[in-house]
């Protein structure tokens, strides 16, 4: 390709650039006529040797457990505790927990995270009831438990449970994160253990 | 150092200033008749020398027969401090002047003191339960709530 | 072209990923613009005033640690004071010391948090919060070596602290102290100059220095509209007079300048850090005073600056075991009055980063 001189450097010409461009383009159509071969025969044979033999039970609570999404409802100290849960140090993403849902819609566990008033208790009965089945609730902490330091108090529910179905306790003011991690391993278990029949005779 | 003035000082300015508003003045503290509240307020908000442009914090206290309302102030400029308490008598149908207009930092806490003592602030913009929901009976921090 | 359009209202909380805890806030909304709000707050009142008027001056420690549960060490110190003012009891010269480092620490943890998850408000999604995160929780871990808890210590107690620091303590603190001026520069490398956080964070949401006074905001929030006032040096308590630092103040009163003053609060309170480490003596760590004890009648008001802004105790005591009245002057409530001013005019989007900036933690509003 021809260059030409200007003011002490080499300067392509518009046309010669259009002209370079067609040229690479024409030479990938020229080289690309035929497809790129794509066998597909190995997946019948992958088929073939993945079939599981297992209980309808055991599969669904495996997935049911493996990724168990928290909803958002994070009233007070506690949730300090839930977030370093989730942040790198204790990592809550290695139980597939780390999507922390804001729609309870799209949330399977609801970790109560702090002391429950009852100018919040309809709100949080209403996030409970628009969780979409199967769902489950991990009390964490005193307060959550059982009211806690502020049981007495003229404005505090003494327990979640008084509001929603509780399945997991954890004690503590706040629990550990630790603490936090054992309950939901608590909860793993249970889950484990359920099964679709007794779901259909509810 | 936040210089604490004395109280008594300017109590004597003020009772000239606005005869009969001072009911008594001890350290730190003036007390103050309720209907004389705004323009002592004012006053002191206002003063070239006192220019309490502050107000730290506006709380209540239920003695049985009376409830005290106490506001801490501070100027900011000059770095110091007085408190001034107001006496509400009986434990119904309780009113204050608001002081929202002259330190809108009263705004919440004005409400707070309605919502946990039932003590009404006039003249404040919204007076209405803070903390407990509407419907709530009593008032907590009363001392005979139990 | 002009849409008309009827205003709706919008309802932000209480359960809601950016109003940090159960705040509520009723929007009134034109378009995207809005043009009235109402905080409504009270979804964690768990009447603490009340609930502390029946327990003992030092049962009541650990009702303050969880008032404003990221800075647990400032309410700590700032009953503990008051107590102390009520009471007449005076602090070891190694105490005091303690306190200083426990407190800074403390904002150093509660400023981490805060602008983490100010950030995380401006669409800088879960990154800033966690590289955060990970200076906090050894933070925590420095908490934990002295108190053994990690949220909620109870450490500092009226006449001192609970018990002397480990021998590990301050050599692990020299080491945290060392780099934590280098992180702080790689939070701040990542952000200062992004040309999207600027746009959205300068000059969204000022407040004026008039109307900060005005409405007696107090912390980060009054020194970004540009007022010099920091408790530390305008009433200096403990031992703070012994200490160089600067307030580091704004100038616009705007979402940025708030960022800034707490960034720069942070290297502040490294300098306290180190100072601190380097003047601490030997001795006793507390006054021994029986558990028990009756203060003489009267009334008393400490306070402190803690991360939020000014937090104030005040006690009545009427010379029995238990306080009279126990009032927190909390300043993320107060600082919550100024929210209207700020937020009518913007859009929804920059309400979320307005109310970011304020940095309030709900349990210290409702108490």
């Amino acid at each position: 390709m021809e260059v030409t001189e200007k003011s002490g450097f080499y300067v392509y010409s518009d046309v010669e650039l259009d002209k370079n461009e067609g040229i690479q383009i024409e030479a990938l159509k020229t080289a690309s006529q035929n497809s790129i071969p794509d066998p597909d025969r190995w997946l019948d044979e992958e088929t073939q040797r993945n079939i599981l033999l297992t209980s309808l039970d055991a599969i669904l609570n495996w997935a049911r457990r493996s990724s168990l999404w928290p909803v958002v409802c994070f009233p007070a100290c506690c949730a300090f505790e839930l977030i370093a849960t989730a942040a790198s140090r204790f990592d809550i993403s290695r139980f597939g927990m780390e999507v922390i849902r804001a729609s309870p819609r799209q949330a399977d566990v609801m970790i109560t995270a702090g002391t429950l008033t009852w100018k919040m208790a309809p709100n949080v009965r209403r996030i409970y009831e628009q969780m979409a089945e199967p769902k489950w609730v991990i009390a964490m902490g005193a307060c959550a438990i059982s009211g806690g330091t502020f049981a007495q108090s003229y404005s505090v529910v003494p327990g979640y449970n008084r509001i929603i179905p509780v399945d997991v306790y954890i004690p503590g003011c706040p629990p550990r994160p630790e603490a936090l991690l054992h309950g939901i391993r608590m909860l793993h278990n249970k889950i484990a253990k359920q099964s679709i029949k007794q779901e259909a005779g509810k | 150092m936040t210089v604490a003035l004395s109280g008594k000082e300017i109590a004597a300015r003020l009772a000239k200033q606005f005869p009969g508003s001072i009911i008594e003045a001890t350290g730190n503290t003036i007390l103050v008749k309720a209907d004389s509240l705004p323009e002592v307020a004012a006053f002191l908000k206002n003063a070239p020398d006192l220019s309490f442009d502050y107000l730290v914090s506006l709380t209540a206290v239920d003695y049985w027969d009376y409830f005290e309302v106490v506001y801490r102030l501070t100027s900011i400029p000059r770095n110091h401090s007085l408190v001034l308490k107001v006496r509400c008598q009986g434990r119904a149908n309780l009113h204050l002047p608001s002081v929202t207009g002259l330190w809108r930092g009263a705004d919440f806490q004005e409400r707070e003191v309605y919502d946990l003592f039932g003590i009404a602030f006039d003249g404040h913009p919204n007076m209405k339960r803070i903390f407990m929901w509407e419907g709530f009976q009593g008032h907590p921090l009363r001392r005979d709530y139990l | 072209m002009v849409l008309k359009a009827e205003p709706f209202v919008v309802n932000l909380g209480p359960v809601h990923p950016s109003t940090h805890g159960v705040f509520r806030l009723r929007a009134t909304l034109d378009g995207e613009v809005v043009v009235n709000i109402e905080p409504v707050i009270g979804y964690l009142h768990r009447g603490i005033e009340k609930l502390a008027e029946g327990r003992t001056y030092t049962q009541n420690i650990p009702f303050t640690d969880r008032l404003d549960y990221l800075a647990s060490m400032s309410n700590n110190l700032a009953y503990c004071l008051a107590v102390e003012k009520l009471a007449g009891i005076t602090v070891p010269e190694r105490g005091d010391y303690l306190r200083v480092i426990m407190a800074e620490l403390q904002r150093l943890a509660s400023h981490l948090i805060a602008v983490g998850a100010f950030l995380n408000d401006c669409g800088a999604f879960m990154t800033p919060i966690l590289y955060m995160l990970r200076e906090r929780e050894k933070i925590l871990d420095h908490f934990e070596m002295v108190s053994g808890q990690r949220l909620t210590y109870a450490y500092m107690r009226i006449g001192g602290v609970s018990q002397d620091i480990p021998e590990e303590f301050l050599p692990a603190l020299g080491k945290f102290v060392a780099g934590m001026p280098g992180y702080i520069d790689e939070y701040d490398g990542l952000i200062k100059e992004n040309e999207i956080f600027l746009a959205r964070t300068k000059g969204v949401g000022i407040l004026p220095k008039d109307l900060a006074i005005n409405i007696s905001a107090s912390g980060p929030v009054l020194r970004a509209s540009g007022v010099k006032w920091d408790i530390r040096k305008a009433d200096p308590y403990s031992v703070y007079d012994r200490f160089e630092f600067d307030i580091p103040t704004g100038t616009a009163g705007d979402c940025y300048d708030r960022y800034r003053v707490r960034v720069e609060e942070m290297r502040q309170s490294v300098r306290i850090l180190q100072q601190a480490m380097a003047q601490i003596p030997k001795g006793k760590v507390r006054t021994e005073i029986p558990l028990t004890f009756r203060p003489p009648v009267g009334e008393a008001y400490g306070h402190v600056e803690a991360p939020k802004g000014e937090l104030g105790f005040y006690l009545v005591s009427d010379g029995s075991i238990a306080p009279y009245r126990f009032h927190c002057r909390a300043p993320s409530l107060i600082n919550l009055t100024a929210l209207r001013d700020m937020m009518i005019g913007w859009k929804v989007a920059d309400a979320i980063i307005i109310f970011g900036s304020i940095d309030i933690c709900m349990g210290e509003v409702d108490r």
